[in-house]
């Protein structure tokens, strides 16, 4: 089976913190992850390479550094990378996004051979759009299924469990499919120091606007649709009661009280 | 972008029912179509449109396009898209709607990329510019730690999937008449991607999670897995759902469909009661924009007292039950 991964590199958004003077977000020393989602779509791709004859690919479109991300994938399952970088790629929304990975996905074909499954992670932990796995979908005309939790191969298709609002559901794609995967109920391996190793050593090919044949007008700020207008930090709740009475229970009754005034009891 | 007129909303139907979020968002499809003089129509996708399109004339809609066919029994992407993507290129909307459910996250994108257009994801804000024509949207970013206003100025449809909760159901008014269309369509793509099975995880009795207008949710200073019994107690006291911090999900103590947070559910409830949650940022990000917020810990210092209402700081162990107790007494004694 041949496995296409998409990563995006994102700060850990854990590690965000506001300003409480300017109200503005400290990104200095904000450290860069591979999107946690993305991180689960490469674990279920190295658990069917655990079982089968498979060949992980990943790709990641950003700027140089995002080559980090892509060595952290190829020490933990994935056998090769391609970095999909250009200035023209910069500013892109979704739309643009998704266009360039498409364009991205038919030139690491040239490559690596056709693609049975490609898997992305549910949304990114800095955007949360969800919407560049469907829109990738879509620019292949492939089919897709979002908010995996588990993919069985099977002859010429593939299983997966999936998470709704009401509990758990199984799909059934023929392939080539787009699947986008949430969080699992296993965890994603750690690498070892040989696998590392290996890793950080590895040469990353960059595949800019020309490689990948995109048209340039439907990349970055100008093949975008959506712009944004505003950024702003919401405001903080203030002034709530803290409730201390000599005793739990009377804590407790008291707090019982105030929501029954609040009309929530 | 000449010719593109009126405000659509998608509604999402289960089992031949209105989802609660199309209907919401009826009542801020108003706003946003009356501040253009444009009308407000409602889109139903179904295998049987009636009861759907009667929900949505009830709760406001000028106009109903309805695409009743039997290979809509089931949601399946493509087949959907096709029907959307057919009806939008015909009547052409200024604007289109979606509940940024599974499902309307699973199918806008598709239609937005089809029809070349801006789509804005999982909005908490929708506000017609009337001077411009642009919708303003509005959504939180970086784990919630950001908001962004987006707008979509040079294509149309302009389209955004809008958050369960945010915006309330108007009233029902079953009096109200509005014209149906009955819209149909021949090729359809069927059967690449199709549901097999579907397991409802949603206890008896229980709501889900995203439905819940009340929450009460249990984190590691439960100390025991066992003791989700008494977030459980607490949750049917106030005749709401249980969740969890993704802490309590990794150690194992309740299953993920629970957890709410960023790799869990992003929920608005109108009081959501936090036990022994210490507010990491990737849990707040999941629950900041809930109503009413409670936070009982035993540690004063924890961030989950920055956005709480009202914060008892103590043994959970002693204040739950209590509270469970006070709640049902409160109860026995409105009824």
């Amino acid at each position: 089976m041949n496995i296409l991964v998409c990563v995006k590199q994102v700060p850990d958004t854990t590690e965000i913190k506001i300003n409480p003077e300017t109200n503005t977000l400290i990104r200095e020393g904000v450290p860069s992850i591979v999107n946690t989602f993305d991180g689960f779509a490469l674990e279920m791709g190295v658990r069917i390479k655990d079982k089968q004859e498979t060949k992980i690919v990943v790709i990641s479109m950003g700027p140089a550094q995002a080559a980090n991300a892509l060595k952290e994938c190829l020490s933990v399952g994935a056998d090769k990378a391609y970095l999909i970088s250009d200035r023209a790629f910069g500013g892109s929304d979704t739309l643009a996004t998704s266009y360039i990975l498409s364009r991205a996905v038919k030139a690491v074909e040239e490559k690596e051979g056709p693609f049975d499954l490609i898997l992305c992670g549910k949304q990114a932990i800095d955007g949360d759009t969800a919407q560049v796995g469907p829109e990738l979908a879509e620019h292949l005309n492939y089919p897709q299924i979002t908010c995996a939790t588990d993919i069985f191969v099977e002859e010429g298709k593939v299983k997966v469990n999936r998470e709704t609002e009401n509990g758990k559901e199984i799909w059934e794609t023929a392939l080539p499919a787009v699947i986008t995967v949430t969080k699992p109920a296993f965890d994603p391996r750690y690498p070892s120091i040989k696998s590392k190793i290996a890793a950080n050593r590895a040469v990353i090919p960059v595949l800019t606007v020309n490689e990948v044949t995109a048209e340039p007008e439907r990349c970055g700020l100008k093949g975008s649709p959506t712009k944004v207008k505003k950024i702003f930090v919401p405001p903080r709740k203030t002034g709530g009661t803290m409730i201390s009475e000599e005793t739990a229970q009377e804590s407790a009754a008291k707090l019982a009280t105030l929501l029954s005034d609040a009309g929530l009891v | 972008m000449e010719g593109y007129k009126n405000i659509w909303v998608w509604i999402e139907t289960s089992d031949g029912e209105a989802r609660g979020v199309g209907l919401e968002l009826l009542t801020q499809g108003r706003k946003v179509a009356d501040a253009v003089g444009e009308s407000l129509v409602a889109v139903v996708i179904a295998d049987d449109a009636t009861k759907a399109a009667k929900a949505a004339i009830a709760y406001g809609a000028d106009q109903v396009i309805v695409l009743q066919d039997t290979r809509f029994a089931m949601y399946e992407t493509e087949a959907f898209a096709a029907g959307f993507c057919h009806l939008a290129k015909k009547y052409k909307p200024n604007t289109v709607l979606f509940g940024a459910t599974t499902m309307g996250r699973d199918l806008a994108p598709r239609i937005s990329c089809r029809l070349r257009t801006g789509l804005t994801a999982d909005c908490t804000g929708v506000d017609m510019n009337a001077e411009t024509g642009h919708v303003q949207w509005t959504r939180p970013t970086f784990g919630g730690n950001l908001m962004a206003v987006i707008e979509c100025p040079n294509t149309r449809p302009q389209m955004g999937t809008v958050r369960p909760g945010v915006f309330k159901k108007g009233v029902m008014d079953a009096g109200r008449s509005a014209e149906i269309i009955q819209e149909t369509i021949a090729e359809l793509p069927t059967g690449r991607a199709k549901l097999i099975e579907q397991i409802k995880e949603t206890a008896e009795g229980m709501v889900s999670l995203e439905d819940a207008e009340i929450i009460v949710s249990g984190g590691r200073g439960l100390g025991d897995p066992s003791r989700f019994a008494l977030i459980q107690a607490l949750a049917e006291a106030l005749g709401g759902a249980m969740g969890s911090s993704r802490a309590a999900v990794d150690a194992g103590w309740i299953s993920h469909v629970h957890q709410v947070g960023q790799t869990g559910k992003t929920v608005t409830p109108k009081l959501y009661v936090a036990c022994g949650i210490s507010g990491a940022i990737q849990h707040l990000a999941g629950m900041s924009g809930s109503d009413t917020i409670v936070a009982i810990n035993k540690d004063p210092d924890a961030p989950i007292f920055g956005v709480a209402d009202y914060g008892i700081v103590g043994n959970l162990l002693e204040i739950v039950p209590a509270l469970t107790e006070e709640v049902k007494r409160l109860k026995a004694e409105k009824a």
